[in-house]
């Protein structure tokens, strides 16, 4: 396969649960060659079970994919040869050692042991838990299993992993931990990465182009710093001593898109906030306005995904009950 | 990165998936002890309470009426004693083969003890599932039928430990060896087990595929354990049965299974009935496997 061709490329992708529930609905992309590609969206919205027809533990209802230039459908045993998966729950073996586990992998992908004992060690290495490889996984914490089911996904040298949720119910440091691993598989082996996620940051800190998802359809794909220009740029908010109108004067400031005047504040959106703002403060001072306040923000993949679901990622959360009946809904259709 | 050399070998991960599930067995005292316990349990506490053949040795029956003694002579009363001394042995050998019903009985848990084994596959595959550990397998490029006939076979190679267990217990009990008895007789017990351990627990395996519910495996287990140890030949002759009974035990696997134990260890009949045991436990295994790897196929690749 070359270098620039589609890694996977997804068309008309559909998955309908007992004929009602439709949980992906006519989903088409592509991820390209050493990208890292992430899937955005709220618990329930259709990440899990697109990653399970595309590492072919489960069938599509229509549509089709190819990973790795399989067929997911018709050569899902090839696919499954060659990519990595690092699922969503912990699917160590308790009973074994972290060592035996990876073991037990490269087992499964058929790499003969002369092989694979010299590279569980690597593995163990990267993943920093060397020290801990005879001890048995049910003595690990949260933060060492996540790291010992990367180094199971990465037992067969895949071109491209997947990554479920890879940092669910972490804490703050085990999760830029995984994201410097994450980036690190990228940068050090050019391997190709797609992963789901429902953390807006993690989104945004890793991933070079995101697909939003809700309710199964993909709603839309693009870099995160495209997504968030597409708003209309940043949001410079201001205040003034004088109550004369100064739209006019913001108007004419470099890269100023629009100015709006909302209870006696302006509110101006810019293409790039950094620059604009110093030239308000001076074009101000020179025309004798005084400034009483200024604030800059940034967009937000919030901001994003309440523009094209018309709902905050946070409601869309809802409680922490509707979210664990989703998820246990979601997970008995997929058995 | 490099490429792999991958296996081509459709069967590969077979043994490394067995061995896992072996390693939770012995690398886990507690079960692998209850295990041994039970046989014992069944063994030490039912088989030598059943004492059936004190029932009808001569101290069960009373002594002659004194004017019924009044009409022999002492040499006829001496042959009667004689007579039902020896009646003990002749109704036990012609009902059980044997006469030591604790050997008839224990040659029958040496059987049975395999159901109680594969029954655990069920609850094993069960937990593969809700563990996620499942999940993993089924991404990696492992044939589906690999996946369950590991589990089917670490539960045969469990069965075959445990009835070895259960026989060196039985004659640490007072087991009567047959006349025919030799070593080999030990390997012909432990290849029926095994045959019979692999259709169970592809039955097993085959009921719980489907199911990520607990409570599943072990109601299956109670609703199929009872029957088919009492429509067996475990505690009683088949042919000392009810017509409707002896209709069902007469295609009992375990049966079979039973007859061939009892025929290699502790009856001195001959051979003869072997092949056709062998022949039903095996056809029962080979039919009942290859139902298991085809529902597998259907279920594992959802």
């Amino acid at each position: 396969m070359t270098e620039n061709a589609d890694v996977i490329k997804v068309e008309g992708l559909t998955k309908v649960f007992n004929n009602s529930l439709t949980a992906v609905d006519h989903i088409d992309f592509s991820v390209k060659h050493g990208e890292i590609f992430g899937f955005l969206g709220p618990n329930g919205a259709g990440k899990t079970t697109t990653i399970s027809m595309l590492i072919t533990v489960l069938r599509p209802t229509s549509g089709k994919a190819t990973v790795l230039g399989g067929d997911i459908a018709k050569q899902s045993l090839d696919v499954r040869s060659s990519i990595g998966v690092v699922p969503q729950e912990y699917t160590a073996d308790e009973d074994l050692t972290g060592q035996e586990n990876i073991l037990l992998c490269a087992d499964l992908y058929g790499i003969p042991r002369s092989v694979s004992k010299k590279r569980a060690l690597e593995l163990l290495q990267l993943v920093e838990l060397t020290g801990f490889k005879d001890k048995r996984v049910q003595t690990y914490s949260g933060g060492m299993r996540r790291r010992l089911e990367l180094a199971c996904g990465l037992i067969n040298r895949p071109k491209l992993l997947f990554l479920d949720e890879p940092t669910l119910g972490l804490d703050v440091q085990t999760r830029a931990a995984t994201w410097n691993y994450v980036k690190m598989l990228k940068k050090e082996f050019g391997m190709t990465l797609f992963l789901t996620t429902h953390y807006l940051e993690e989104a945004d800190a890793l991933c070079d182009r995101i697909a939003i998802i809700d309710h199964g359809k993909i709603v839309v794909i693009g870099t995160p710093a495209d997504l968030k220009d597409g708003l209309g740029g940043d949001i410079i908010t201001l205040g003034i001593q004088k109550e004369t109108d100064i739209t006019d004067l913001i108007s004419k400031i470099e890269h100023v898109k629009e100015v709006k005047k909302e209870n006696g504040s302006y509110i101006i959106k810019s293409a790039n906030g950094e620059l604009t703002a110093p030239l308000i403060i001076e074009a101000l001072r020179k025309n004798g306005h005084a400034v009483t306040k200024l604030s800059l923000t940034k967009p937000t993949l919030n901001e994003v995904y309440l523009q094209f679901t018309g709902k905050s990622m946070r409601d869309a959360e809802e409680s922490k009950d509707n979210v664990f009946r989703q998820r246990m809904t979601m997970r008995r259709a997929r058995q | 990165m490099t490429e792999d050399k991958l296996s081509k070998n459709r069967f590969h991960g077979l043994w490394a998936l067995t061995n896992r599930d072996l390693k939770k067995w012995y690398q886990n005292p507690i079960v692998f002890v209850i295990g041994i316990i039970q046989p014992i349990l069944w063994l030490a506490l039912l088989g030598k309470a059943m004492n059936i053949s004190s029932i009808f040795s001569s101290s069960s029956i009373p002594a002659l009426p004194a004017s019924l003694a009044a009409t022999l002579s002492p040499q006829q009363i001496q042959g009667l004693g004689t007579y039902f001394g020896q009646m003990s042995n002749t109704i036990m050998s012609s009902t059980f083969g044997t006469t030591s019903y604790f050997s008839f009985m224990a040659m029958g848990m040496v059987a049975f003890v395999t159901v109680f084994t594969t029954a655990f596959v069920g609850i094993s595959v069960v937990f593969d599932r809700r563990l996620g550990f499942m999940n993993k397998v089924l991404s990696t490029p492992v044939s589906r039928s690999v996946i369950i006939t590991s589990k089917v076979i670490s539960a045969s190679i469990r069965s075959v430990f445990q009835a070895a267990i259960v026989t060196v217990i039985a004659f640490l009990l007072g087991l009567q060896l047959g006349a025919n008895f030799t070593a080999f007789s030990i390997f012909g017990v432990f290849a029926i087990v095994f045959l019979i351990g692999f259709g169970l627990a592809s039955m097993f395996t085959a009921i719980t595929l489907r199911t990520t519910r607990m409570e599943t495996p072990q109601a299956i287990f109670n609703l199929v354990t009872l029957p088919l140890m009492f429509a067996s030949s475990a505690y009683f002759p088949i042919n000392k049965m009810p017509n409707w009974l002896q209709a069902i035990a007469n295609v009992n696997p375990i049966s079979y299974t039973i007859d061939a134990v009892r025929r290699l260890m502790i009856f001195g009949n001959g051979y003869s009935q072997l092949p056709l045991d062998f022949a039903f436990v095996g056809v029962f295994a080979a039919v009942v496997t290859t139902i298991c790897v085809m529902l597998s196929w259907r279920f594992l690749n959802r």
